[in-house]
């Protein structure tokens, strides 16, 4: 099974690579799209409006290929590129869901850093066998879809906000399951089930 | 809600584990990787990992041991020691950390937390500041860099404040006056960069018992806390800690 970990960004994607390549996934992390892959991770490093200028070239490409059904999990900021738009600053998300990207409210500390529970709130693959558990958080924003049904989970740090989202072959968390131990491999795992069918 | 971190430190020298009192006299403690693994495996919420020997020796080293570190953990990672420009940065997060922490080179060019902060975004930025008691200081506490042997004239809180403005997503807080010796956390330092930014505050620097990191997330508001030598030898494990805190009704990962 190959896996494109799409590296739009600056940063981290070593982590989420290593963490999929442990689960026997062949990983190419490609700064283009590869169209040849059974599923597609967007990752969360940098900021919603460096991304967006990053992915602009490529959008109706990773569009196409997220409603053409290639499983696709968006990771931090790479979920909340799934919105329209992002409070954090100017540019355009993929809009493959409606909604935008908020902040956190002011009366808590930002950004939300650390171990948070997780809150599932409706059935899905990807959070099959996954009970309320802690997984690690590290954003400042997050989305609020148009679509309430699209929320899975949720978590809360000032106000209880989507912790992952999801419909058809498309799921995003918040959270970084890559980060967050034992629970976080489990949801990779699910994943990685939803991708095989 | 978010719970109380505990993240054990490696401080590296030449590729290994070792641990220092008072910034010098070391004595070596392990292999990085397995360290990490281990502290995984207990329950670490986070590993910093500070190379000690950056000024004076080759940073390949480091990055191999970032590379194995990050291979074999699925927590998340700080790395600092030494990043002084974009380039460090960029080098320890693409071979696996997920943040950078900086100290002496954010000091004396403020611009650089600025700048890592509009590239990675606030949450990949650590500022690490070295604190040490002075009469000299409003808040008391004057700030040192260069592995504590340099005073700066610069006052510790207004420069978690100061930083906290210019991107900095974390403060990492060490004592130099407590670092090393195991009787607790300077409380009141700690409690004064807490009250002073809005950012998550690492308290660091002379944990020498589950006692004293229940006494700076009770008495100082801390919002993790960093300790290195009381896990390394094996005298607590995370989970020790963890256990201990929960009973006083401290919300942690356990």
């Amino acid at each position: 099974m190959r896996a494109l970990v799409l590296h739009y960004g600056v940063g981290n994607v070593f982590s989420v690579s290593h963490a999929l390549k442990r689960l026997g996934v062949e990983v190419i992390v490609s700064e283009k799209i590869v169209k040849d892959v059974d599923c597609m991770v967007l990752p969360g490093v940098g900021s919603f409006s460096a991304a967006a200028e990053r992915i602009a070239p490529m959008r109706d490409e990773i569009v196409d290929m997220v409603r053409g059904g290639v499983p696709t999990l968006g990771i931090c900021l790479g979920m909340q590129l799934f919105f329209e738009e992002s409070e954090e600053g100017p540019g355009r998300g993929l809009g493959v869901f409606g909604g935008k990207v908020v902040m956190l409210p002011p009366s808590v500390k930002r950004p939300h850093m650390g171990w948070s529970m997780l809150h599932v709130k409706r059935e899905s693959p990807l959070l099959e066998n996954v009970d309320n558990t802690w997984v690690y958080f590290n954003h400042s924003y997050h989305p609020r879809p148009s679509n309430p049904q699209l929320v899975l989970a949720e978590a809360n740090h000032g106000i209880d906000f989507p912790a992952v989202v999801g419909f058809g072959t498309v799921y995003g968390t918040q959270f970084h399951p890559e980060k967050s131990s034992v629970a976080g491999e489990k949801i990779l795992r699910n994943f990685i089930k939803i991708v095989r069918g | 809600m978010v719970a109380k971190r505990i993240i054990p430190c490696l401080d590296v020298d030449n590729g290994r584990v070792v641990k220092g009192r008072r910034f010098v006299d070391l004595r070596e403690a392990g292999d990085p990787a397995q360290l990490a693994a281990n502290y995984s495996e207990q329950g670490a919420d986070e590993l910093v990992f500070l190379d000690i020997s950056a000024s004076r020796q080759n940073r390949d080293i480091l990055v191999n041991v970032v590379r194995n570190v990050a291979e074999v953990i699925n927590i998340p990672f700080t790395v600092g020691g030494g990043i002084r420009t974009m380039s460090d940065a960029d080098t320890v997060l693409r071979n696996g950390a997920d943040k950078v922490s900086i100290n002496t080179a954010a000091v004396k060019d403020n611009t650089l937390v600025k700048r890592l902060s509009e590239t990675y975004g606030a949450q990949c930025v650590v500022v690490a500041i070295d604190a040490k008691r002075s009469h000299k200081m409003l808040s008391g506490y004057e700030v040192y860099i260069y592995g504590g042997t340099s005073p700066t004239g610069l006052d510790a809180v207004e420069w978690a404040r100061r930083a906290a403005e210019l991107g900095a997503g974390e403060i990492l807080l060490t004592s130099i006056d407590m670092d090393g010796t195991e009787k607790g956390y300077d409380i009141e330092l700690t409690r004064k960069v807490v009250e002073a930014v809005d950012v998550p505050v690492i308290a660091s620097g002379g944990a020498g018992s589950p006692e004293h990191i229940y006494r700076v997330f009770d008495e100082a508001g801390a919002d993790a806390a960093l300790a290195a030598s009381i896990f390394h030898f094996g005298v607590y494990t995370v989970a020790d800690v963890k256990r201990f805190l929960r009973e006083r009704g401290v919300e942690v990962r356990l």
